[in-house]
């Protein structure tokens, strides 16, 4: 599919409302994780409002529609934006996250009934698993669409990931596009300090994965043609992993090029120079 | 005391194979998951019928749980099996947050629990997963006592909708459940009533009360017993009008003291009716290497142990 300038100005638009609800949802609670939210900013955008076939309304099954599982439940902030202007609740209730008797949970769960998640994460390193399973799933109803999964790259630490990236490769589960966020850096400091992530690339590759990289996970353009790719490559037998190199606190300048903002909220004055940054365009909630 | 008879001598584990099976004729949804020990679990059986609905996962527990977890989105009724320990303390956190907290309808299933594995030892002796299951909000804890009971366990988890944890194990046991006998999750079975004192028994240790039951009728001592196949939900309406009328209990479980059954009568009798109780329990430590009945007997988990306990609760009793 070809998209038109005009289609990706509005992902753009898109876009920049979901940066102003994700700092706007930070700073009212003062806590949550606008780094890793505001990186994949143009990754869910994209995903929700272009790449996947999706029903209006929401079903826990999805049967024949696309399912999308976030691994990395800490960025709720951009996963909750991205549901509500995706019309899955209203985006007033935004303003609930992380307050006491919301549905918007810190972490992402099914236990509020909130439309959009089909599974609670965030204790790290289990949404692949469970994409797999929903990718079998899907696999014996004879349903033909696609399981997406994002996990974080501090995420690929942990053990399970790589048991999961095992059994996709075994059992052919080339209806799955794994995304890894790779931006470098998780909440102690840059990767490569932490515990080097190696050539990951190559140890996808070596896992039998067909690999593909959106360099610029930050440009909608090309966040949207990756995507394209990789629904290309399904069916082919692999699992497809897209290494999405993004920047952490993309989006907002002081925020940016720092693990710093990982887990914190920004102040009144930070608050209104992010905004200031990112315009509104489908009106804050 | 009324007898009880039995015509052979099974594994509880061969009772849940044959259960997965027919599962799997009733309900199409029904599939299967196995982290590399299907003859241990016994699905061979599933597998020959079902070959498309079994998953083998190899040695990754963890993923198991998720890929488990998963399969529900799209209807499936995933009933995972591996050894218990593998299947609770190994992957507690993948339960709890991909299955509990998301109420997912897995059926984990787990053999080789408690010390009758054997010769293994204690890696693999696993005597505290009715603890970490039960703890789990939402989590139904079955814990079956034969052939028969384990069989229509599974059998009754297809219709049961949520997470849920079946419990059994490894040796051959009497089985004199009635085949036929419809198994209700959360109600006790009745198998003896008696009025000097209650035993509440579950799993292998159930055989072992009523052997218990009947040394004692020639004390002259009038047992009840109870099995408490489901742990949680327990079925406090039967265990407490049994503990009225008697004034005493004894709780036996081939697990860990702390935790286990004897812990969930317990908190039910220290807030409804408190009473003398005696634990039949493994006394807060590890197994070992041996023969089930060698180490039922070093760990006090027999008839013989579960007398003893009588003696001890009806002389408390008489004390009040």
């Amino acid at each position: 599919m070809v998209m038109t300038k005009n289609s990706i100005h509005n992902l753009e638009a898109i876009a920049s409302q979901v940066r102003r609800d994700i700092v706007r949802m930070v700073h009212a609670c003062q806590s949550g994780h606008p780094g890793g939210s505001l990186g994949c900013t143009e990754y869910l955008v994209a995903l929700f409002f272009e790449a996947m076939d999706r029903h209006r309304e929401f079903e826990l099954d999805g049967i024949g529609e696309d399912l999308f599982f976030l691994s990395n439940g800490h960025i709720s902030p951009v996963f909750y934006s991205v549901l509500a202007r995706a019309d899955y609740f209203d985006p007033a209730e935004l303003v609930t996250f992380r307050q006491i008797d919301s549905r918007l949970q810190g972490h992402p769960t099914t236990h509020e009934g909130l439309p959009g998640v089909r599974v609670a994460s965030g204790s790290l390193g289990q949404g692949l698993s469970v994409a797999l399973g929903a990718a079998q799933a899907k696999k014996l109803n004879q349903d033909s669409r696609l399981i997406y999964v994002l996990m974080g790259d501090g995420e690929l630490q942990e053990g399970q990931i790589w048991e999961a990236a095992m059994y996709a490769f075994h059992n052919k589960m080339d209806n799955v596009i794994a995304a890894v966020d790779y931006n470098g850096a998780q909440i102690d400091g840059p990767t490569e300090q932490i515990l080097s992530l190696g050539n990951l690339r190559a140890k996808w590759e070596a896992f039998g994965w067909d690999v593909l990289e959106i360099e610029r996970g930050n440009d909608m353009t090309a966040v949207v043609r990756g995507l394209e790719l990789a629904k290309s490559r399904t069916g082919k037998g692999k699992p497809v992993m897209i290494m999405l190199h993004t920047e952490m606190g993309n989006g907002v300048d002081f925020m940016m090029g720092s693990h710093k903002w990982h887990g914190i909220a920004p102040n009144d004055e930070q608050l209104a120079a992010a905004l200031a940054q990112n315009a509104e365009t489908l009106g804050d909630y | 005391m009324k007898k009880y008879t039995y015509t052979e001598s099974k594994d509880t584990r061969s009772g849940f194979g044959a259960g997965l099976v027919e599962a799997g004729r009733q309900n199409e949804h029904v599939v299967a998951l196995c982290a590399d020990l299907i003859g241990s679990l016994k699905m061979n059986d599933f597998i020959k019928e079902f070959p498309e609905r079994f998953f083998q996962i190899g040695i990754a527990e963890a993923n198991m749980m998720g890929i488990a977890s998963g399969l529900t989105i799209g209807g499936k009724i995933p009933f995972t099996g591996t050894f218990a320990n593998f299947s609770t303390g190994r992957v507690y956190d993948q339960i709890r947050q991909s299955i509990a907290y998301s109420n997912k309808n897995v059926k984990i299933c787990a053999s080789h629990a408690g010390l009758t594995l054997g010769e293994d030892g204690a890696t693999h002796q696993m005597l505290e997963d009715i603890g970490l299951m039960k703890m789990l909000p939402g989590m139904t804890v079955i814990n079956p006592c034969d052939f028969n009971q384990t069989k229509a366990a599974a059998l009754a988890l297809v219709n049961h909708q949520g997470p849920a944890y079946l419990r059994f194990g490894r040796p051959v046991v009497p089985n004199f459940t009635p085949y036929d006998q419809v198994f209700e999750i959360g109600k006790a079975v009745m198998l003896n009533e008696g009025r000097d004192v209650t035993i509440i028994a579950t799993g292998h240790l159930v055989w072992e009360a009523i052997k218990a039951g009947e040394l004692l009728e020639r004390l002259g001592i009038d047992a009840e017993i109870i099995n408490i196949h489901t742990i949680k939900p327990l079925d406090a309406e039967a265990i407490l009008d049994s503990i009225k009328k008697t004034g005493c209990v004894v709780t036996a479980e081939e697990h860990n003291r702390f935790g286990g059954l004897g812990d969930s009568v317990a908190q039910l009798l220290v807030r409804e009716f408190p009473t003398p109780q005696e634990y039949v329990a493994v006394d807060d430590s590890f197994g070992e290497s041996g023969k089930p009945a060698q180490l039922m007997e070093k760990y006090g988990l027999n008839a013989e142990a579960i007398i003893i306990a009588v003696q001890k609760v009806l002389a408390r009793k008489e004390l009040q």
